[in-house]
Order: structure tokens, then C-alpha cells, then sequence
């Protein structure tokens, strides 16, 4: 005891990076030990795509293959949101069981324990967006622009996800159980997705405010955004803007983060 | 460095609670520390700010010679912890969890995967290595997440309750390993509700109720401190616990504690044995037993704090954060 190394002050940003990575593992690594999770992650959508094409196509279009253009980015996006609560659930999870205190009394970066669940909540979103995309493809959806756009278009969506996840990771570290967090997450998430263009065309028929409601939905608009990658017209065949749509989308993004990480940054501070 | 662990005045408030009045305590390089307490005394708030968990709203606190508020990335580098519940990550095998603290800490790939082989081997868990931590029994649930708190090889371990909810098997497993940590020359810190746990780990024990330390010292001056012996006295007939009681209250003046005809009491002066006989006698009470005999650490916290050690009480809960 009287030889005792003296112990680094603080971490180093090459530590912090290393320590975010090995927690991301950690993250990933536990679908292996979950075969649920893995159908969560890829049956789930599939049946998804399949369930909406087979019964909605026809009445909602005349046939699937006209309504694929519609769903397809409707169902990416509608997928991405519930994605979103994986990361509400993990943090929630974490600190109900302990491993949030086990972690916090190592000498690790602090922000790594939620920077490395983030990064493993991005993995798992591009995983289950290619799913469905090839899914998709496989029944008869198709790029029509340039298989190129998939970038941009992954790149789109995965930064409004992250920005959306905020909202879950508040919600995470202030309930009590998990469970809570599934709950609340279908509660917000599943009007938000169905209130919106993600399934079916905007008409008049609706009453005005419900149309405002879908037009200004922030779904709608990635939905918009992610049909012009990847179609470049809409189902009237008027070609669709992209960048209107994605700023739009992305500042609803940016307001939500902007309310909620201060919001989970107290959370986090108070709960661990 | 004189002292492992060094707090001073610790204070915490959650809202309403005051989960830490004023705490003092040290322990010496090299020895077992207890932490005694009923539920709610302040045992887990106090183990989470020496370990630097929270910060304390008053107080200081040196763990390892450093300050837990100001160099707590330091204090990192020397504790291990292991919480009331086993902080493992559930969906991960024992390996994997192993590995995962080695990796944070800085190890290799082939060194944590080494150390976390170790580890098993010595708690006994090799055989499920590879099974995901959920599917273990609380026993070694509870020696995964110590195994975890020592793979960065802690100069100072806290163990906040870490056989609360075990069997006695289990528990005289989990003292074995803390006894042998012991011998390595690991500062423990831990805290209990069980005295018998105290008794055989620690070398010092302090004693909180309601956020402060109401006695503290080794587990036989303590002993001693609440009077040197008990008596005990039962009465064939249930009806006279009343008549015992009163008697032997005015013959020690302390107040005697009936439990299911069991009429007990500390007594400083084992001469007061022929007076108390002779009482009985005159008052026609026939006695079914009677004895004298040392006073367990048991008696000190009854007397200390007015409560029992009952072993039906409820594990106290971490997750609200707001709790002792």
C-alpha cells in the first residue's frame, strides 16, 4: 500500500473513444444471448412489409406493386421512430439492474456509457433498413433514381433517428421499468407514424386539420424526403423535392433534441 | 497514508430525506471496515458518495488518499465496487462480462480475456462461462459481480450487502473470498444488516441510525461497551413474563426486553444472580430457565438503536437513488 502508482487525473480523448466502442460492443454483442431482440430486429419488419403490401396495396392503390413506392419509405421511417425506444429501454434497463453504478465507478469516460449505446442503437437501425429495403426490392420495389441515393437516404434517416432518440433516452432514464418505456414509446410513436403520409397518399378528403396535422407531421416530411431519393415523383407523378422536405424534417429534429437533451443530461446527472 | 478511507461530516439531503446527518469514519490500509445499520440508516448513500457515485452536499470524503469530489477519476483507479444488486450485465455470459470490464480498463484483448478466465476459476464458475448472466442463480450472480469489481485489481473493494438475500451456503462461500481478498492486503469497506456478518469480517465496525454514526469500534469493544452480560430468564407459566420483568428491572435498573416468554436483560455485575433467585422465589414464580451469558453483538445494536436485525426485512432498493 505505501507504493502506490499514482493514478491518472482525468481520461484521455483517445480512452473516451476506445471506452465508447468497447461499451457499443457490449451493446451489439447481447443480440447473441437474445434470439427476441433479432426478431424484433428483422421478422418484425418483414412481416410488417408484408402484411401492408398484401392487404393495403390493393385498396389503397389498385395493386401492391403501385403502392410499394408509398410504403416502402413509410415503413423505414415508421420503423426507424420504434427503433428509437431500443435505446430508452437499454439506458432504462441499465440503471434499474446496477450496471449504470458498475460502470460509473470505473475510471472511464462519462459520457461513453451513453455515447457507446447510441453508436450500438445506429447499427442496429442501418440493420433493420437494409431488411426492409430488401424485403421491399424482393416483392417489387425499386430504386428508380440512382442506387447511389441509398446513401444519402440511410445518411438522412439515421441522423433524424439520432435526433429523435433523445426523446427516448429522457424517457428511459426518468420511468421506472423498462416497460414503461415500450408503453409510452407506442403511445407517441404509433399516432405520430399513422398521422402522417408514411402509409397512404394525402388527400382532401380529410378534415383541414387533420391534413395540417399529416402534412406537417415531421414523418411526412422524411417520408417526402426519402421518396425523392429514391423515387424522384410522387404517386401523382410530379417529381418530389427533396431538400424542402429534409430540412424541414431534419429542424424537427434539431427542436426535439433541443428540448430534450438538456432534459436527459439532468435526468442522467440525477439518476446516476 | 494513514487511512484507506477517510470521510469527514458527510451530508446528503434527497428532498425531504436526510439520508446523511454528519458521517465520520476511516479505515486502516488493510483491514475490514463494517458498516452496520438498520434499513434506511444511510449504509448504501454512504458507500455510493466513497465511491463516487454522488456527490455529498457537505463533508469530505478521501478514498485512497484522494478526494472523491475533486479527483474522482483518481478514486476510480483504486476502488472496486460491488452494489446490493449484482450490477452484471444480465445478457452477456460471465466471460463476456469480464471482458467488458478489462477492455474499459484498458486491457487487451488476450490480457482481459486471461484475467476473466481467472476470475471464474477462483469463484467457482467456470462451468457457465459461457452462459448468459441471466440464467444464473442469485449466489453466483452475486460472485460474477464481484469477480467484475475486482478484474482491474482494487486496492480498495466496497461490498454493499453482498450476501443480502443469500443462503447460508452461499454466504459462508462469499466471507471465504472476502477473507482471502483480505489476506491479498484489499481495504474492505462493507456494509450489512447481518451482525453475525460483521462479526466474522470485520476488524472495525461503525454503527449508523439515521444518518449518523452512532458508535463505532472493534466488534469486542463494542461488546463490552453495552454492559458485559445478559440474562435470561424464562418462567414456566407465560403469565409471569410480567412479574419476571418487573423484578429483574429493579434489581439491574436497565429495561428488560420480553420476547415469547423470554424475559432478557444486560447486566453489568454478575452478583445481582442470588438476588434475582431469591426474588422469583418470593414472589412464587417458578422458572424453566435461567441463564447468564456473554452479550452478542446482536444485544449492542438492540441497545444502540432500539431495533432488531430482523431477517424478514425488506432488502432496502437502489434504484430511485434517493434511498439509504
Amino acid at each position: 500500500m505505501t507504493t502506490m502508482t499514482v493514478p491518472e487525473r482525468r481520461v484521455t480523448p483517445a480512452t473516451a473513444v476506445r471506452n465508447t466502442l468497447t461499451l457499443a460492443w457490449r451493446n451489439l454483442v447481447q443480440i447473441k444471448h437474445n434470439p427476441m431482440e433479432l426478431i424484433d430486429l428483422s421478422i418484425q419488419p418483414i412481416m410488417f412489409v408484408l402484411l401492408f403490401a398484401y392487404v393495403f396495396g390493393p385498396a389503397m392503390s389498385g395493386s401492391v406493386a403501385a403502392y410499394l413506392p408509398i410504403l416502402i419509405p413509410g415503413i423505414i421511417v415508421q420503423n426507424a421512430l420504434f427503433a428509437t425506444m431500443t435505446t430508452g429501454v437499454g439506458l432504462n434497463v441499465d440503471v434499474t439492474k446496477g450496471v449504470f453504478d458498475r460502470l460509473r465507478s470505473l475510471p472511464i469516460a462519462r459520457t461513453a456509457p451513453l455515447a457507446g449505446r447510441i453508436i450500438a442503437d445506429v447499427v442496429r437501425q442501418a440493420w433493420s433498413m437494409a431488411i426492409l429495403l430488401a424485403v421491399g426490392m424482393l416483392i417489387g420495389f425499386r430504386i428508380q433514381t440512382s442506387a447511389l441515393a441509398l446513401i444519402p437516404a440511410f445518411g438522412l434517416l439515421l441522423a433524424f433517428a439520432l435526433l429523435l432518440s433523445w426523446a427516448s433516452v429522457f424517457i428511459g432514464l426518468s420511468v421506472s421499468e423498462p416497460e414503461k418505456v415500450q408503453v409510452f414509446g407506442f403511445v407517441v410513436i404509433f399516432p405520430l407514424t399513422f398521422l402522417s403520409n408514411a402509409f397512404i397518399p394525402l388527400s382532401n378528403n380529410y378534415p383541414a386539420w387533420i391534413h395540417n396535422i399529416m402534412e406537417y407531421n415531421p414523418v411526412s416530411q422524411i417520408a417526402n424526403a426519402i421518396r425523392g431519393l429514391l423515387i424522384g415523383h410522387d404517386v401523382a407523378g410530379h417529381s418530389q423535392p427533396v431538400i424542402g422536405p429534409a430540412i424541414n424534417a431534419l429542424l424537427w429534429g434539431v427542436a426535439i433534441a433541443a428540448i430534450f437533451i438538456p432534459l436527459s443530461l439532468r435526468a442522467y446527472k440525477r439518476r446516476v | 497514508m494513514t487511512y484507506a478511507i477517510q470521510a469527514e461530516g458527510l451530508v446528503k439531503r434527497f428532498g425531504e430525506t436526510q439520508a446523511l446527518a454528519g458521517v465520520d469514519l476511516t479505515a486502516r490500509p488493510g483491514t475490514v471496515l463494517g458498516v452496520l445499520g438498520p434499513n434506511g440508516a444511510g449504509k448504501t448513500t454512504a458507500v455510493r458518495v466513497l465511491a463516487t457515485l454522488l456527490k455529498p452536499d457537505a463533508g469530505t470524503a478521501l478514498v485512497g488518499g484522494f478526494d472523491v469530489v475533486r479527483d474522482a477519476h483518481r478514486v476510480r483507479q483504486l476502488i472496486g465496487l460491488t452494489g446490493q444488486y449484482a450490477g452484471v450485465d444480465e445478457m452477456l455470459t460471465g466471460t463476456e462480462n469480464l471482458i467488458l470490464i478489462g477492455r474499459l480498463l484498458g486491457m487487451s484483448r488476450a490480457e482481459s480475456r486471461a484475467r476473466a478466465a481467472g476470475l471464474l476459476e477462483r469463484f467457482d464458475l467456470s462451468d457457465a462461462s459461457e452462459r448468459a448472466a441471466k440464467t444464473y442463480s442469485g449466489g453466483m450472480r452475486r460472485r460474477l459481480d464481484l469477480a467484475a469489481s475486482l478484474v482491474g485489481r482494487p486496492q480498495i473493494l466496497f461490498l454493499d450487502e453482498p450476501t443480502t438475500g443469500l443462503d447460508p451456503r452461499s454466504r459462508n462461500g462469499l466471507w471465504d473470498i472476502v477473507r482471502g481478498l483480505i489476506d491479498d492486503g484489499v481495504t474492505v469497506l462493507l456494509t450489512t444488516q447481518y451482525l453475525e456478518e460483521a462479526d466474522q469480517l470485520a476488524d472495525d465496525i461503525v454503527v449508523i441510525d439515521h444518518g449518523r454514526v452512532i458508535a463505532h469500534g472493534t466488534p469486542d469493544a463494542l461488546k463490552t461497551q453495552v454492559g458485559g452480560q445478559i440474562l435470561e430468564v424464562r418462567p414456566v407459566t407465560r403469565a409471569d413474563e410480567v412479574t419476571v420483568a418487573r423484578i429483574v428491572s429493579d434489581l439491574t435498573d436497565a429495561l428488560p426486553e420480553v420476547r415469547d416468554g423470554l424475559v432478557s436483560v444486560p447486566i453489568a455485575d454478575s452478583s445481582v444472580m442470588p438476588a434475582v433467585v431469591r426474588r422469583l422465589d418470593e414472589a412464587g414464580v417458578l422458572v424453566g430457565e435461567l441463564s447468564l451469558r456473554k452479550s452478542s453483538l446482536d444485544e449492542v445494536f438492540f441497545a444502540l438503536t432500539g431495533q432488531r436485525t430482523e431477517e424478514d426485512i425488506e432488502p432496502e432498493l437502489t434504484t430511485s437513488g434517493a434511498s439509504a
